[in-house]
């Protein structure tokens, strides 16, 4: 009988102490999905880029052309208060993001402009793609060094 | 007897205070050797670049000018906050009437003008081992800068970590400036362990220290608690450490990982700096990145 009230407070400070796990919010889910999304078509280019497999002006184009897309989900959904990485585990969103949301959202924007000039030049020539693929890159690092944390 | 036993017992912690006393006292590069050397401002700021001054000296914040050395950003630790001074060549709040000399024992033997201990927050645990040529050439380099007038902020560390002296005794614990990796080299993995061990002190983060906060030799490079925040700084060797020479030299010039994930946090500067050098130089990196696992 006593120990029932020793367990109920046990777990209340561990509800206290403990953050909540991410896996429970899908919006943070969905959102590094988002990210492997971006990733991999960025590395299709990028690839191309560095020299690591020939390039192909159609497989450079699409993939700037799903790059382009992707920056285009309304991110309005992706990011609930209280799921940054004081909040909760198994995420590296900064508060940061939300307690500077103008700055985020800023460079969010950079994102998708410079995704809209690499679909421009994607198909043009290696040269051309290229440039667009360092200044995406420049985005992606803008945001990653303000908003994201070292990984676990 | 109980009196000639305190008299004893006095004598012995005068004898072990004078000893720490001595083991503490800074031990600078001789002045001298130092003063006539000729210093070239171009060559100095590849040494800058390499050796990531700015990351750590530019204002606080995103979007700063990396090359106005303000100070201000703010170094947590299991130590108490370090805050980063002032280090442009304003005459009265950076370093703008240090002499060469001054300087050089700064970088290689953190010792301040005033003839105190720097705290191994500044990265002269690497720089001691740097040739003193690049150092002149830096000193160069960095007077060439623009001046700011903001003044330095002082740590704010606890005790007893706030007695400088006892940084004295550290550096004769930990101080050391031979190589860590060593054996038969290539010229390139040479010169990437130059880079790697004496400028750009990348196992400063990458490697794991003890609770008095030296690196740990023994697990070079593998990775280590982030003392800023949260996560971790990745290990760049060991087993589970598999990126290749092209992709750790692609890195360091573009920030894309060999999965086009894209460089952030802290590391972001550096790919900034070291982008700016030229590839051979990125090349040597990875070579001894590699040669270090």
């Amino acid at each position: 009988m006593t120990f029932r009230p020793i367990l109920a407070a046990c777990a209340l400070s561990i509800g206290l102490t403990l953050p909540a796990i991410a896996d429970d919010d899908p919006a943070i889910a969905a959102r590094q999905g988002q990210f492997k999304l971006l990733a991999l078509n960025f590395g299709v280019m990028g690839g191309m880029a560095q020299g690591r497999m020939e390039y192909d002006a159609e497989a450079a184009q699409t993939a700037a052309d799903n790059l382009y897309h992707l920056t285009r989900v309304d991110q309005m959904v992706l990011w609930p208060e209280g799921t940054d990485s004081d909040s909760v585990d198994g995420t590296r969103a900064n508060i940061s993001i939300w307690e500077d949301l103008d700055d985020f959202v800023e460079k969010f924007g950079a994102l998708q402009m410079a995704a809209e000039s690499l679909q421009d030049v994607a198909g043009d020539g290696l040269d051309e793609m290229r440039a667009g693929v360092g200044a995406l890159g420049q985005t992606c690092q803008a945001c990653h060094e303000a908003h994201r944390d070292e990984a676990s | 007897m109980r009196r000639g036993l305190a008299i004893s017992l006095g004598i012995v912690l005068l004898v072990i205070g004078a000893g720490l006393w001595w083991l503490s006292a800074p031990d600078p590069l001789d002045t001298d050797s130092l003063a006539w050397m000729e210093g070239d401002a171009e060559a100095g700021r590849d040494i800058f670049l390499a050796a990531g001054c700015g990351s750590c000296h530019m204002a606080p914040g995103s979007d700063v000018d990396p090359l106005l050395l303000t100070g201000g950003r703010e170094f947590p630790s299991d130590f108490g906050t370090f805050i980063a001074p002032n280090i442009s060549p304003d005459p009265d709040h950076g370093i703008g009437d240090w002499s060469q000399a001054e300087f050089i024992n700064a970088t290689m033997r953190g010792i301040s003008p005033d003839g105190r201990h720097y705290y191994p927050a500044f990265p002269y645990t690497s720089y001691v081992r740097a040739e003193v040529q690049d150092m002149a050439d830096l000193y160069a380099y960095m007077m060439s800068l623009p001046a700011d007038a903001t003044p330095s902020r002082a740590h704010d560390l606890g005790f007893p970590f706030n007695i400088r002296r006892g940084v004295g005794l550290w550096k004769a614990l930990f101080l050391r400036d031979d190589w860590v990796i060593t054996g038969d080299l290539t010229e390139d993995e040479e010169r990437g362990r130059y880079l790697a061990e004496a400028l750009s002190h990348c196992a400063e983060c990458h490697t794991p220290r003890s609770a008095l906060g030296a690196l740990d030799h023994d697990q070079w490079l593998l990775g280590a608690p982030n003392p800023s925040g949260r996560g971790r700084i990745p290990a760049i060797a060991g087993e589970g450490f598999d990126w290749t020479a092209f992709d750790i030299s692609a890195y360091l010039d573009t920030g894309f990982t060999p999965d086009f994930d894209v460089v952030g946090g802290t590391m972001a500067a550096v790919v900034n700096n070291l982008h700016k050098l030229s590839s051979s130089e990125r090349d040597a990196i990875a070579a001894y990145i590699l040669r270090a696992r």
